[in-house]
């Protein structure tokens, strides 16, 4: 299962530890967290269910590609960081 | 005095005045940008506006006795893959909420309505204490919503909701830049009423299209509903029959530009202003910190200076940050070098609570 870290900002707004979810693509996982917690896909998505335009996730060291469907592919061991990206400020 | 001031700044909501004085008696959401604050008479309930910025816009509400606790936040809907929408510049809007930029209470007959405009230019509407929010969709399918623009914001927005107090199903709306909106049938149907107004910068043979004026903030006078005052781009204006037509006030001393506007809640003549230079500058004249009163619908005008800084003065007050109190006798405004100052005489006294605030975005009296 895919391990995904949440930038430790969040924590203030929802609480979310480092959770592990299948997938196979980055919006399948996140859709499996977002289930155990309605609240935190607000603060990831906007209503387009896209990327927020100052976030940042990271697969294996790899910055996402695809922002609006997130279709960048997923290993059973990879790593996602889902962070703030510093052109917010 | 027996009410409280809501302040809003970029850095957390401040609230004054709960102990017989104007000192700040509690500090919420330290940190973070808090854009606006409501507090509904009806039912006690507080509201907060935040812009996490990477994390986007959120509200919270404050039940009486009980502390903030997040609520659902006004959403568009997933956007058709065939549906093409740009704003009067041609610039494509998305479709997710920016900026809260108006909350309001409906009607005392109306309990748990609320209404929200947001930037980009739409209307949100509640009808269970913000539980959940309604995205009225008539009034962005309506063909002059796309001809609104952005004015000092990137995209148009609703910054003024005014709920006629003769009719609370009437409500009125100020758009930034896209003049003023009145439904009469609590959203159904929308109407556009800016007929007068002007905006100088743009070619001749537009500064009159009521559908592109830069409305700063609209108020309307509860104990005389036909009076409105609008504080515009391009100066005041004034309407004695409910936005039908506008009048332009001119050669307002010291400046007309600014963003806020007060109405006195029983005398329409009545209203206050804090005037800046226009437009690309934006700082009081002369770096003089003044208020604007007119009690006569604008024929003339005091310049209210007692109690406010007169040298070097930067501040300027938000469309929010100004507020009245239901007597009319007290008004408070903010600034973004977080300046506040408190009257309880209509501004003939100013007191200085305080000036090391964070920048301030919007002042609201409970």
């Amino acid at each position: 299962m895919a391990e995904v870290i949440f930038t430790a900002n969040l924590q203030r707004h929802v609480s979310i530890p480092a959770t592990h979810v299948d997938g196979h693509t980055v919006r399948e996982v996140l859709n499996k967290v977002f289930e155990r917690n309605t609240l935190l896909r607000g603060y990831v998505l906007d209503e387009q269910m896209a990327l927020r335009k100052h976030m940042g996730i990271i697969v294996d060291g790899v910055v996402l590609a695809d922002r609006v469907t997130l279709s960048d592919k997923v290993e059973p061991d990879s790593r996602i960081f889902v962070l703030q990206a510093l052109s917010g400020g | 005095m027996d009410h409280e001031l809501l302040v809003s700044t970029r850095k957390g909501l401040f609230t004054l005045g709960s102990r017989g004085s104007w000192d700040i008696s509690q500090a919420d959401f330290l940190g973070d940008n808090v854009t606006l604050a409501l507090h509904d008479p009806r039912s006690g309930y507080r509201y907060a506006a935040l812009d996490h910025g990477h994390f986007g816009v959120k509200l919270h509400r404050k039940k009486p006795g009980e502390g903030w606790s997040e609520i659902a936040t006004p959403a568009f809907p997933q956007k058709p893959d065939d549906v093409s929408d740009t704003d009067g510049w041609g610039k494509v809007i998305p479709w997710t909420v920016m900026r809260v930029w108006a909350l309001e209470a409906g009607g005392p007959d109306q309990p748990g309505l609320l209404w929200c405009g947001t930037i980009p230019g739409a209307l949100f509407r509640s009808d269970d204490h913000g539980d959940t929010w309604n995205w009225v969709k008539s009034l962005w399918d309506h063909p002059s919503r796309k001809r609104w623009m952005g004015g000092g914001a990137d995209y148009p927005g609703i910054h003024s909701i005014c709920i006629d107090p003769r009719d609370s199903r009437t409500v009125r709306l100020g758009v930034s830049c896209g003049g003023v909106w009145r439904t009469r049938d609590l959203g159904e149907t929308w109407n556009l009423t800016a007929t007068g107004m002007r905006a100088d910068f743009l070619p001749p043979e537009q500064q009159g299209d009521p559908e592109i004026q830069d409305a700063h903030f609209l108020v309307q006078c509860e104990g005389d509903p036909e009076r409105l005052w609008v504080q515009h781009h391009n100066g005041i204006f004034r309407s004695d029959n409910c936005g039908l037509q506008w009048h332009e006030l001119q050669d307002v001393k010291p400046s007309s530009f600014g963003f806020a506007v007060a109405v006195h809640p029983l005398e329409p003549d009545t209203a206050w202003f804090v005037p800046g230079i226009k437009d690309e500058k934006r700082y009081p004249v002369a770096g003089g910190l003044v208020v604007t009163r007119t009690r006569d619908g604008g024929n003339s005008f005091d310049v209210l200076t007692n109690g406010l800084p007169q040298l070097h003065a930067y501040d300027v007050v938000y469309r929010h940050a100004l507020s009245i109190d239901s007597t009319g006798d007290s008004l408070a405004f903010g600034s973004t070098t977080g300046g506040l100052w408190v009257t309880e005489d209509q501004g003939d006294h100013w007191h200085e609570i305080t000036h090391t605030l964070p920048p301030i975005y919007a002042v609201h009296f409970s």
